[in-house]
C-alpha cells in the first residue's frame, strides 16, 4: 500500500504531517528487531510499517533474531506467564533464554541510530548497546506478569532508553520513561477492506449460513480466554425471545491441544441447535471480514485481552458492538457510545437484546464507533506515534519545538 | 463589498502532535487521586483535562475530563463528578491555577463527605496518570487575508486547529488563542478577534468548532 492511499480515509493533510516529522529524521536508520518475519501481530504491522517509513525517506531495516524449538518453548513460557497464567519456569529455562540471546548478540548487527526492539525474544540484544539509542516496545498484556519473570526481563528493560506498552493498565513503574501507544488496524488490508455485497453473500453461501435472520458473530480463536462456551450461553438467553443466528469463526487449533479440546466443547454445546454456525477458518482475512460485514452484530466476550483489535475492525465497518470491559477494549468502546460493554453471560445476552431490539440505536452506536476508530485506531496514527517516539530520543522536554 | 484587509505578517499555521507518556502513577482511592495531583507535572493535568477533546473529534461521550469521568464511572461519586465536569476551563489560563482548582474542587468535597474517602476503584479500572508530550512544528499554510484563513481553517488537520486554540492559551500561556491574537494585531479586526475570544472550545467537538470558526469568518467576509 502507499500512503497517498490513505489520504482518502484520512485526509490529504494528515498525511502532510507525517512527513513533516519523517522529515525531521532525516539521516537516522531505524531498525526494527523481532522473532518472526510472518505469523503474528507484530509481524503483520512490521510488514506494514516498514515500507510507510521508507516511503516517507526514513530509512528502516528490518532484521529477526535466530531462535530455534526450544527458545520459543521458553519464549512462549514467558508469554504465559506475563500473561498471570502459572507456569513452571525453571533455572534451565533462563538459561537456555540466555545462550540463544548470547549467539543473536554475537550475529545481528545492531548499528541502526535507533534500536527498536519487539517484544522479550530480542529484549537481551541491548547488552549490544554502543551510543545509540534503544526502545523496547511491549505488545503483550503485563499488566499482573509473574514476578520471577518479569524481574529477569526488568534487569534488561532498564537499560534501554524508553519502554512502550498499549494501555495505561500495562505501565510499571520503571526507571525509563514509558510512552502508551496503541496498536492499530489497517482499513486498506484485505480484513477491513470494503467487500461487494457478491463476495459476501458468497461467503455465507460457501459455509451455508442463511441470511433470513439478525446474525450475532464472534471471530476469535478457540480459546478458553475469548469465552466460546459464555458466547453461545449468551446467545441461548437472547433466542427465547429474538429469532437470530450465531457465527463462532476462529482459525485452526491445529498445534495447539488446549485449543483442540475448547474447540471439541463448543461444538458439543451447539450441536442441537442449527442456527449456530461453528467456523472452523483457515488464515483467510477476506472471508473473516464478509463475515463480520455480513453480521448484525460483533460480539467479544474475552474474560482476557491484550488490546483486541477485533473490536477495532468491527467498528471500522460500523457494527454495533458488545464487548467485556477488558484489556484494551474499553479504549476502543465508550460505553453506551461507541458499543455496549459487559461484565458477564447476563449482561452480554442484555446488551445484545438491546442492540438488536433498537436499529436505531444499533446505527448510532455503529457510526460512532467508525468514527473513533477512525481518529484513533488506524495504521496513519500509529505511524505518526512511531515517528514521534523516535523524535523523543533526542528531547526529554514536555513540549517540543521541532 | 470591500476588498479584504491583507496583514502585513501573514498567519503560519503551526501543528502539534503530541505522544501520551505514561507515568507509572495510579489511584484506587479519591485521597490517592488527590495526593498525586499534588505532585504530578503540569503535562499530566493538561492530558487529563485535554485528552477526550482529541479521542472525540466527532462526539463528545464524556464530561470535559478524565477527573470527572473516574469520579462519577468508577467511584459512583456523581455530584463531585458533576462539579469537577463543570470546571470552567476557559477561565483558567495557566495549568497551575487550574489544577488548584481541581485539587480544591476535591477536598472540598471531601470535607463534606467523609464516606466518600472510602469508595475505591475495582482491580483494572484504577485511575493511571498520563501526561502529554506535545510536539510543535510549523506547516507550510500561510495565511494573508480572512478569505485565504477560512480556506485553510477547512483543510489543515483538527490538530493545528487544537494547538491555536487550546495548547496556545493554556500551556504557552498566551492571553488569548492565536487566532484571535492574529486578526486583532494584523488585520485590526478587534470585533472579530473578539468573536473568536468568546467561542467556548470546551463545550464543542474540535470538528464542531472547526465549523464555527470557518462560519464567523464567512459571515464576517460578508459583512465587510
Amino acid at each position: 500500500m502507499r500512503l497517498d492511499e490513505y489520504a482518502s480515509i484520512v485526509g490529504q493533510s494528515v498525511i502532510d504531517e507525517l512527513q513533516l516529522l519523517a522529515d525531521k529524521l532525516k539521516g537516522k536508520t531505524i531498525q526494527h528487531i523481532n522473532s518472526t518475519s510472518v505469523g503474528g501481530g507484530v509481524a503483520e504491522i512490521l510488514n506494514r510499517m516498514v515500507p510507510l517509513l521508507k516511503e516517507l525517506g526514513v530509512e528502516t531495516r528490518w532484521d529477526v533474531i535466530r531462535g530455534g524449538e526450544q527458545f520459543f518453548e521458553v519464549t512462549k513460557k514467558f508469554h504465559n506467564a506475563l500473561h498471570s497464567r502459572t507456569e513452571d519456569i525453571i533455572q534451565r529455562d533462563f538459561d537456555i533464554f540466555m545462550e540463544v540471546s548470547a549467539r543473536n548478540i554475537e550475529e545481528i548487527d545492531c548499528s541502526g541510530d535507533i534500536v527498536f526492539v519487539h517484544d522479550p525474544q530480542p529484549i537481551a540484544l541491548i547488552k549490544k548497546r554502543t551510543n545509540n539509542k534503544w526502545l523496547w516496545r511491549c505488545h503483550i498484556d503485563v499488566s499482573k506478569p509473574d514476578p520471577k519473570v518479569w524481574n529477569f526481563l526488568n534487569d534488561f528493560i532498564v537499560q534501554y532508553d524508553s519502554a512502550v506498552f498499549s494501555a495505561p493498565s500495562f505501565s510499571q513503574q520503571l526507571p525509563i520513561r514509558q510512552f502508551l501507544i496503541a496498536p492499530s488496524i489497517d482499513p486498506l488490508s484485505d480484513k477491513n477492506k470494503e467487500l461487494s455485497e457478491q463476495y459476501i453473500d458468497s461467503v455465507l453461501k460457501k459455509y451455508s449460513i442463511p441470511k433470513d435472520k439478525p446474525i450475532i458473530t464472534q471471530i476469535s480463536r478457540f480459546d478458553r480466554l475469548k469465552d466460546p462456551l459464555g458466547v453461545i450461553e449468551s446467545y441461548q438467553k437472547v433466542r427465547r425471545y429474538i429469532d437470530c443466528r450465531l457465527i463462532l469463526a476462529g482459525g485452526t487449533a491445529a498445534d495447539d491441544p488446549e485449543g483442540i479440546q475448547v474447540l471439541a466443547e463448543v461444538q458439543e454445546k451447539a450441536k442441537h441447535d442449527k442456527n449456530i454456525h461453528i467456523l472452523l477458518l483457515p488464515q483467510n482475512d477476506l472471508e473473516v471480514n464478509a463475515l463480520q460485514r455480513a453480521s448484525t452484530i460483533i460480539i467479544q466476550k474475552s474474560l482476557k485481552e491484550g488490546f483486541g483489535l477485533t473490536v477495532a475492525e468491527a467498528l471500522w465497518k460500523e457494527k454495533p458492538v458488545v464487548a467485556s470491559n477488558v484489556g484494551g477494549i474499553p479504549l476502543q468502546i465508550k460505553h453506551k457510545y461507541s458499543g455496549l460493554l459487559c461484565h458477564s453471560v447476563d449482561g452480554a445476552a442484555f446488551a445484545l437484546k438491546q442492540i438488536l431490539n433498537s436499529p436505531e440505536y444499533a446505527k448510532k452506536l455503529g457510526e460512532n464507533g467508525h468514527e473513533h476508530i477512525r481518529n484513533n485506531f488506524l495504521l496513519t496514527r500509529h505511524l505518526r506515534d512511531y515517528l514521534l517516539l523516535f523524535l523523543s530520543l533526542y528531547h526529554s522536554e514536555d513540549l517540543v519545538y521541532l | 463589498m470591500a476588498e479584504l484587509v491583507r496583514a502585513k505578517e501573514p498567519f503560519r499555521f503551526y501543528t502539534r502532535l503530541h505522544l501520551s507518556e505514561l507515568t507509572g502513577l495510579r489511584a484506587v482511592t479519591l485521597g490517592q487521586l488527590l495526593a498525586v495531583l499534588k505532585t504530578v507535572p503540569g503535562s499530566c493535568i493538561y492530558y487529563h483535562t485535554h485528552r477526550f477533546l482529541q479521542q472525540h473529534q466527532y462526539f463528545s461521550p464524556e464530561p470535559p475530563n478524565d477527573f470527572g469521568y473516574w469520579v462519577s464511572e468508577v467511584l459512583s461519586e456523581d455530584e463531585l463528578g458533576e462539579r469537577l465536569a463543570s470546571i470552567d476551563t476557559v477561565q483558567y489560563t495557566t495549568i497551575r491555577h487550574l489544577r488548584e482548582k481541581i485539587i480544591t474542587t476535591i477536598e472540598a468535597y471531601l470535607e463534606d463527605n467523609k464516606f466518600a474517602h472510602l469508595k475505591f476503584a475495582r482491580s483494572g479500572e484504577e485511575f493511571h496518570f498520563i501526561k502529554s508530550v506535545s510536539f510543535v512544528l510549523p506547516t507550510n499554510h500561510l495565511a494573508y487575508d480572512l478569505k485565504e484563513f477560512a480556506e485553510i481553517l477547512g483543510k489543515i488537520t483538527i490538530d493545528s486547529i487544537y494547538f491555536h486554540v487550546f495548547e496556545a492559551r493554556l500551556r504557552l500561556e498566551r492571553e488569548n488563542n492565536d487566532f484571535s491574537n492574529w486578526i486583532e494585531y494584523s488585520l485590526g479586526d478587534k470585533e472579530l478577534a473578539d468573536m473568536f475570544a468568546r467561542l467556548d472550545p470546551y463545550t464543542q467537538t474540535l470538528e464542531g468548532l472547526r465549523k464555527s470558526l470557518i462560519q464567523i469568518v464567512q459571515d464576517r467576509i460578508k459583512v465587510i
